[in-house]
């Protein structure tokens, strides 16, 4: 228990270093969000409905981008070789290293909610069903991404194999996350069903996630 | 005969030289035989003749389906049992289903226009296929990323288990959400709702399609074992060459 703890320490406390591009994920998401105003116009109340769609979509690829990061560094300094033959079950490990990953990136990223959606302008009610759909589904973004981030550190690709590896997988939590939003805010359909879904699938990823990683990085590393 | 027999490459190309014309024959005349059944059954008395488009629509939309099967049951091979042929089986099968699955989606779409009045509605079925293709694209790319084919194998199997939960998702789509894309007919509970007169054509070319797809594959595992000794020969011969 304590070699894990140790690890998540270790690695929120590498990510927010300078150099460990968390927070670069955060800035990401802002420019996101600034230009979509640009592209759609100053529109207000068309820029509210979109609010919720170009929220996710900014907090998705902000954690996509985030993502090469949870194991390249360590791949390349040796120590992913230390915890993959570690007494720890590697299944653990990948969940500790993901929780840290997400903890690190993906908390700033609900965070910053509040504010881009005053950019948006999103008012208070609709503003936090976002912050709550995001917090249940980011969790899911970065289990589901954690297994495309192991294939491709085994294999040496970074970058555009792994966007479009996980892209799809993370469609499903992009169309429930965005559904429960929409409910929240306009209505008529319940807010109680997709966001359920949502958390379904969030519980599914922290199971199928860290086998699958785990399963690719056994298999993979030599 | 037994699997294991097959994983001696020569002796899997010897038997597959044996079978494959054969196949090849029953899948002709399969196809021939559902597409003539299809062209003269009966129209529906709402669709009229555009029900016809379902005879090759639904066994690719099945297909689609089978071939990821195939690939997981390949992919536990590489991963558990590690025989040698179920990554070229697995390799072998990912251009295959994607075409299936792009026939599907085409044809569904050709058949959407004149029956919903649109080519394209973000419908769980429809969405659930999309994303099928898309992995399929996906695991293509996987597999051209990474020269090691051995390596690229266990890559690919863990992708392609993952992409399995796919598959339940893409079944029961139509029960779980109200879609607009009609629930199923045929594997149901409760026994098949269609006409004896659209079901048989409709088995007729799932079964001849199922051939078709067994040939393709087949073929496909040939050619990428012949390919592989031809890498591993020139690899011998350059070596030879530097020493």
């Amino acid at each position: 228990m304590t070699g894990l703890a140790a690890l998540i320490r270790r690695d929120i406390r590498i990510a927010l270093r300078v150099g460990g591009g968390a927070l670069i994920g955060v800035l990401f998401f802002l420019t996101v969000t600034v230009l979509m105003p640009f592209a759609i116009g100053p529109d207000l109340p068309l820029l509210t409905r979109l609010g919720p769609a170009i929220l996710w979509l900014g907090a998705l690829l902000a954690s996509l981008l985030t993502l090469d990061r949870l194991f390249t560094a360590d791949h390349e300094d040796g120590s992913l070789d230390l915890i993959v033959m570690g007494r720890t079950p590697l299944e653990l490990a990948c969940a500790a290293k993901a929780l840290a990953h997400w903890l690190a990136a993906g908390v700033p990223l609900i965070v910053a909610t509040p504010v881009l959606g005053l950019l948006l302008n999103l008012d208070a009610s609709a503003t936090s069903a976002v912050a709550l759909t995001l917090l249940v589904g980011t969790p899911a973004l970065t289990f589901t991404g954690m297994i495309g981030a192991a294939l491709a550190v085994t294999l040496h690709r970074g970058g555009l194999l792994l966007a479009v590896l996980v892209l799809p997988l993370s469609i499903p939590v992009l169309i429930f996350g965005v559904a429960a939003s929409q409910a929240a805010i306009t209505g008529p359909l319940s807010f109680g069903t997709p966001f359920s879904i949502l958390c379904a699938l969030s519980l599914v990823s922290l199971v199928v996630g860290p086998f699958a990683a785990a399963a690719s990085l056994r298999h993979g590393l030599d | 005969m037994t699997l294991i027999d097959l994983a001696n490459p020569t002796k899997f190309l010897s038997l597959t030289a044996r079978v494959l014309p054969w196949l090849a024959g029953a899948t002709a005349i399969l196809l021939l035989v559902g597409l003539y059944q299809a062209a003269m059954a009966p129209d529906d008395y709402q669709q009229g003749a555009t029900v016809k488009i379902m005879f090759v629509h639904v066994p690719n939309a099945w297909l689609a389906m089978f071939v990821w099967g195939v690939m997981s049951l390949s992919a536990l091979g590489t991963l558990v049992w590690r025989h040698p042929l179920a990554d070229v089986a697995a390799k072998a099968a990912a251009p295959i289903g994607a075409a299936f699955t792009f026939l599907a989606l085409v044809t569904g779409s050709l058949w959407g226009r004149p029956m919903w009045g649109t080519y394209w509605e973000w419908d769980a079925r429809l969405t659930s296929v999309l994303i099928l293709f898309l992995m399929y694209l996906g695991l293509m790319a996987l597999w051209r990323a990474v020269d090691d084919p051995s390596r690229a194998a266990r890559a690919a199997a863990v992708l392609t288990l993952v992409g399995a939960i796919n598959l339940p998702i893409i079944k029961f789509s139509v029960d779980w959400w109200n879609t607009l894309h009609q629930p199923a007919a045929v594997l149901r509970m409760g026994g098949t709702s269609l006409d004896k007169a659209f079901l048989i054509p409709l088995l007729v070319m799932a079964v001849g399609f199922s051939l078709l797809f067994v040939t393709l594959h087949l073929a496909a595992m040939r050619n990428e074992i012949l390919r592989r000794r031809v890498r591993s020969l020139q690899m011998m011969q350059a070596s030879q060459q530097a020493a």
